[in-house]
């Protein structure tokens, strides 16, 4: 996958954990925290997402990666790169 | 078969831990002795209507889109929209003391100024209580308990508001007698006080169908009529349910709503129950159905909770039903866009379940019949005299409750030990529910999902 089509797959994520969240003016580099009402066990969902989506385990070590999108793309994109969109 | 997970029961919380396992791809079967799916929050029909066993209200409501709140975390965490609850908000409810009435709405500004007017020198005692609630973190599993009497009076001062703030709290919540856990106290509060009433039109019916067709949707399995006898487990680490029926279902992992004692009691009969008692708060309930809406009688107040002196007594009475205090609840007086079929009025009060459970069968009928009109009888202090529009009469006793909750005192509330961190002596063997300790018809299904997600999607 792309960067975008990583982009694209968290917002994806995101809606669905919180439908309720206007995130058409999401800023990249500004933690998701900030921006929206997510809580640790909201957190844990966009990994556990991941995982049931594209059987990627994500180390609890790792989750600071995952603050931001630009953040959480970049960290995604090498262990994504041999994934197609939908696998 | 072999399942990630069993549940047992098929209420709130084991619907709720069922959703969240089948959605993240664990195999779930949830097993419900009982035929009918809801446990102490069920429904039934009778003579051709609609009843709801527990439900007056659901508590924490927020209106449609809120983002905080514990209504919204838990509809995000089940993948469930605001319509399949349909929560409709109360229009008003009342605390009703000897010369005293306070009121609130799901306006918590509203109760506030309800507390000031009536209680002047209590409100600033009263801020510094609710600042005090506001900080503190009851969905933190690994705390001790502490009474919330004595945290609560440390900010009010006046007996008499004391009392009145404890009594919806209690009744709606409390597994113990006089006195809760201040944890409790904060979760009773919020959803009360803070967050407030709402009911589906349909009543719990719709909550639970939802819950199950999403369940089923996922992949998971609901067996009902099947009771578990015996759980089974080899040094500490559980390994399969053998039902009544003599099926044996394995597993990896149990997660029971059954409550502690219930629970612990299938892993051995014999075992001494250790801290695992059995609670006994239980509750009558009078329902009337009415050929009018109570509102065109001049009952407009959704719950009124009562209370005929100054000091609450919330324990185990010493006669079967005790008439002193009561809940009012109409089922009608909540903001719909249609009014419900026909008209309802429940009145429940506090029970001596041994009273219940011993009564030979031959006089349970009569003695339905006799504690109805009496409990009816005490309540029309606070509503208006609606028995000549009584069209059909059902009574729900500590007996009721214990058949559909397999609670072993008919307790409505679980044991007064809640185990927060679900956690039991049986490593694989989980709680959830009424005995983990999370309150009301959200609590319990938060209950269910926090317990599956600490422990069950590793």
């Amino acid at each position: 996958m792309t960067s975008d089509q990583i982009r694209q797959v968290i917002l994806e994520i995101l809606e669905r954990i919180a439908p309720d969240e206007d995130l058409t003016d999401l800023d990249d580099v500004r933690p998701f925290r900030e921006q929206m009402e997510l809580d640790s066990m909201d957190f844990l969902d966009i990994v556990m997402e991941l995982r049931k989506m594209y059987r990627i385990q994500i180390p609890e070590e790792d989750y600071s990666n995952l603050n931001t999108m630009a953040g959480t793309v970049s960290y995604l994109l090498p262990r994504l790169k041999d994934v197609a969109v939908g696998a | 078969m072999r399942y990630d997970t069993v549940i047992i029961g098929a209420g709130m919380s084991g619907l709720s831990a069922g959703v969240r396992l089948a959605y993240f791809e664990k195999s779930v079967c949830i097993l419900e002795r009982h035929t009918t799916i809801g446990g102490l929050n069920s429904f039934y029909r009778l003579r051709k209507r609609n009843y709801d066993v527990g439900l007056h209200a659901v508590t924490n409501y927020a209106e449609p889109g809120t983002k905080q709140g514990p209504l919204s975390k838990l509809l995000r965490q089940l993948r469930m929209k605001w319509e399949d609850f349909d929560l409709r908000p109360q229009l008003r409810s009342s605390i009703v003391f000897p010369d005293c009435a306070l009121h609130f709405t799901n306006q918590f500004n509203f109760f506030v100024e309800q507390i000031s007017a009536a209680f002047p020198q209590q409100i600033d005692g009263f801020r510094r209580l609710v600042a005090r609630i506001a900080e503190h973190d009851a969905l933190d599993l690994e705390r001790s308990t502490l009474s919330a009497r004595q945290v609560v009076s440390e900010y009010i001062r006046d007996p008499l508001l004391l009392d009145m703030i404890f009594c919806p709290l209690m009744f709606y919540g409390s597994a113990t007698p006089h006195d809760m856990d201040f944890n409790q106290f904060v979760i009773m509060f919020k959803s009360i006080f803070h967050e407030g009433f709402g009911r589906p039109f349909d009543g719990i019916r719709l909550i639970l169908k939802r819950l199950v067709k999403h369940f089923k949707a996922l992949g998971g399995h609901l067996k009902l009529h099947a009771g578990v006898q015996e759980i089974r487990q080899t040094n500490g680490v559980a390994t399969s349910v053998l039902l009544e029926d003599g099926t044996e279902i394995e597993a990896e992992n149990i997660l029971s709503s059954a409550g502690a004692a219930e629970t612990m009691r299938m892993v051995d009969p014999n075992a001494p129950l250790l801290k695992a008692e059995p609670g006994d708060i239980s509750f009558v309930e009078s329902i009337s159905v009415l050929d009018c809406e109570p509102a065109s009688l001049g009952h407009r107040d959704t719950i009124v909770f009562y209370s005929d002196s100054k000091n609450f007594h919330y324990e185990r009475p010493n006669v079967p039903v005790d008439l002193r205090s009561g809940i009012v609840c109409s089922p009608n007086n909540f903001d719909y866009s249609q009014p419900l079929e026909d008209g309802r009025i429940r009145i429940t009060a506090l029970a001596d379940p041994h009273y219940w459970l011993n009564l030979p069968e031959e006089e349970y009928v009569a003695a339905k019949d006799y504690w109805n009109s009496q409990i009816i009888q005490s309540a029309l202090r606070h509503l208006p005299d609606f028995r000549p529009h009584v069209i059909d009469t059902d009574v729900f006793t500590p007996r009721t409750i214990r058949r559909f909750t397999g609670h072993v005192n008919g307790c409505v509330y679980g044991a007064p030990q809640k185990f927060v961190n679900g956690q039991t002596s049986v490593r694989n063997l989980y709680l959830c529910g009424t005995d983990q300790g999370f309150l009301g018809i959200v609590g319990a299904m938060l209950s269910g999902i926090t317990i599956a997600n600490r422990y069950l999607l590793k």
